[in-house]
């Protein structure tokens, strides 16, 4: 079983009216991995997100996540399916009329548990996952920062115990202390909980401390999918740019002797 | 010395006759956007760059921005003027306008064939919301017999707070506007039924005017200014947030847990803010008409039954619960449309607005129609 893919991507076409945003794409990924996916601004990286979540269909090809094909006709079994997958959208996305306990909680109360005492077990634990306190469990999410907001989007996410978790940018708009936090977090988290993570990101340092596979879009194609180190190789025009300008330099080689040392 | 020092900052024209005959343009001083925008230098300039055969010296120029050199450039028709003498620095200024166009903003042509398009557009617009509409009308009916096989699927608060929000909350404005429409309503037909002396009559007017007219519309368009536009505005909100991604992520359904609970309350509450506003606005014309007529309370109410048949509250309470739907489908529908703009979120709101009160005045000319010989005395 340990075969089984989480993410089945077969020959991908997207149009939206006359505009091309994908053009063919494939791509397999495996169970447990962590891919980063990377792209100019306006490649079609989010779009790609959206139809792995099922917002938006594709117009050709057929997408399967966890074994399952994805519809847009949404039915009382797509439900259920998309139970597997937790999802944290670009900017959290919390619920504003709803504090982030009850934030927290709703994927539970939808799945139709009610008992109370277990619903607060449930999120006070993923609540210390992610490492907010009790005090912050009552308050709305406009008192947030933009770190605990995503702190808080992440703990939604994962209350169902997902296997695959899909994210949209997690560190945009994140301080860099923030951001190394989240990384942290993730890294840990991914550890304990072994699941599969696909997300959309611009952060260098994302992909250099925790992507296992790297994705890079260009030209409407998934120019490269494969190793960080691999991809690094990679002679694709855009590829050259994107890792091999001065600030992705200074990251990668900062980050390599930094690790020599150690 | 201050003279000096002021004549220097301001940009100069002079000129000087050559030995051969020609007159040299010499430029000095600051040549920049600010000190040509208080001098009238501007127009000079225009003015000498018409005649193409003199010479020009812009070498004594103090300081010289890319805005004057552009207005330089312009007043030589896009080219520098032969035997130009200038300073190598300044030179990079005019270069960049060498061999490049300047993009020139041409006004829009009137096309009437793109007036017809524009029209046509716009049918197929009203066409299409339409179409979404239905749709959105459809799915609600969907998730009502759904509803009806799943009972502990009922978004009970989702109703219950509607009900509140929209309902409970309008209590004190509806009264307001029933009590003052019903006592101008009396003063003003009291006038008139004087001239007559058919004082009597002003109850059958009133009560059948509001009972069966004006409570339900009144009641209709407050509420779909009120509520309607906070329905819009709050789906709006949600898909600007990406909440409304959140949602079906987690695979909850937008039309059963956004859509429905506020159909359902509006359907259940509207029936009765019209009761209550009839009640005030009654209340207001039998206080005028007390007044005004000197009809006594007492006989107001004993003729009020006997002028008004019962079936015109029922007309009035059918006609507020097709009311409360179409105030609460046409706000979602609007809201769905919202996109994560904020230009978007204010059209569609006065959008929604709009559309809700021509819909709710278009169903209740239909009502009259449909039930014309219903409910007179």
């Amino acid at each position: 079983m340990s075969q089984q893919h989480a993410i089945e991507l077969k020959h991908i076409w997207t149009y939206f009216g006359e505009q091309l945003v994908h053009q063919d794409i494939s791509l397999c990924l495996e169970k447990g991995e962590i891919l980063g996916l990377v792209g100019a601004s306006g490649s079609g990286k989010t779009t790609l997100l959206r139809e792995i979540i099922g917002l938006e269909t594709p117009s050709q090809g057929s997408l399967k996540v966890l074994s399952e094909q994805v519809q847009k006709a949404c039915t009382m079994e797509c439900r259920k399916r998309r139970n597997h997958t937790g999802v944290l959208f670009q900017n959290g996305a919390l619920f504003s009329a709803l504090n982030v306990f009850e934030n927290i909680a709703f994927p539970l109360r939808e799945l139709g548990i009610n008992n109370e005492p277990l619903v607060k077990q449930l999120v006070c634990m993923k609540l210390g996952m992610v490492g907010l306190n009790s005090y912050d469990a009552m308050r709305k999410p406009s008192e947030l920062s933009g770190g605990m907001v995503k702190r808080v989007a992440l703990a939604r996410a994962l209350i169902l115990e997902p296997e695959l978790l899909l994210l949209d940018e997690p560190t945009s708009g994140l301080d860099p202390i923030a951001s190394d936090d989240f990384v942290v977090l993730l890294q840990k988290l991914h550890q304990e909980l072994n699941f599969t993570v696909f997300m959309v990101t611009h952060d260098l340092h994302i992909l250099k401390d925790l992507c296992s596979k790297v994705g890079v879009l260009a030209e409407h194609q998934l120019v490269a999918f494969d190793t960080l180190d691999k991809v690094l190789n990679n002679k694709h025009p855009f590829i050259e740019q994107f890792f091999h300008n001065h600030r992705a330099q200074r990251i990668f080689n900062l980050q390599e002797t930094a690790h020599g040392e150690g | 010395m201050d003279d000096n020092l002021s004549s220097i900052g301001k940009p100069q024209i002079t000129f000087s006759k050559e030995d051969d005959g020609h007159t040299l343009i010499i430029l000095k001083g600051q040549w920049t956007l600010r000190s040509l925008a208080e001098s009238s230098e501007l127009k000079a300039i225009k003015k000498l760059g018409r005649d193409k055969r003199k010479q020009w010296d812009i070498s004594q120029i103090d300081r010289l921005d890319s805005a004057a050199a552009f207005l330089l450039w312009q007043a030589w028709h896009n080219k520098l003027p032969t035997d130009l003498i200038i300073r190598p620095e300044h030179m990079r200024l005019f270069e960049h306008w060498q061999g490049r166009n300047i993009p020139i903003a041409e006004p829009i042509q009137i096309n009437f064939s793109a007036i017809f398009v524009h029209i046509l557009l716009q049918l197929q617009g009203i066409a299409r919301h339409i179409c979404t509409w239905l749709t959105l009308f459809g799915r609600l009916i969907l998730d009502l017999i759904f509803l009806l096989g799943h009972p502990r699927a009922i978004p009970f608060k989702e109703i219950s707070l509607t009900i509140y929000k929209a309902g409970v909350s309008a209590l004190g404005i509806t009264a307001l506007v029933g009590l003052l429409v019903g006592v101008s309503m009396s003063y003003l037909s009291s006038l008139q039924l004087q001239r007559f002396g058919a004082e009597i009559y002003i109850i059958d007017l009133l009560a059948l005017s509001i009972i069966r007219e004006l409570g339900p519309m009144l009641t209709a368009i407050i509420i779909a200014g009120r509520s309607g536009s906070a329905m819009t505005a709050e789906i709006g909100i949600m898909r600007v947030t990406q909440e409304l991604d959140a949602l079906s992520a987690l695979g909850v359904s937008h039309s059963l847990r956004l859509v429905l609970p506020k159909v359902v309350a509006l359907f259940l509450i509207m029936p009765l803010l019209i009761i209550w506003t009839d009640v005030i606005a009654m209340i207001g014309g039998m206080v005028s008409a007390d007044l005004t007529l000197d009809i006594n309370y007492q006989q107001f109410l004993e003729q009020l039954p006997k002028s008004v048949p019962v079936v015109n509250i029922y007309i009035g309470l059918a006609k507020g619960a097709v009311f409360g739907v179409m105030i609460a489908l046409i706000a979602c529908h609007f809201g769905f449309l919202i996109k994560p703009n904020t230009e978007s979120l204010g059209a569609e709101t006065t959008n929604a607005v709009v559309a809700s009160i021509t819909a709710v005045i278009m169903v209740d000319t239909i009502f009259s129609i449909l039930f014309k010989n219903l409910g007179f005395p």
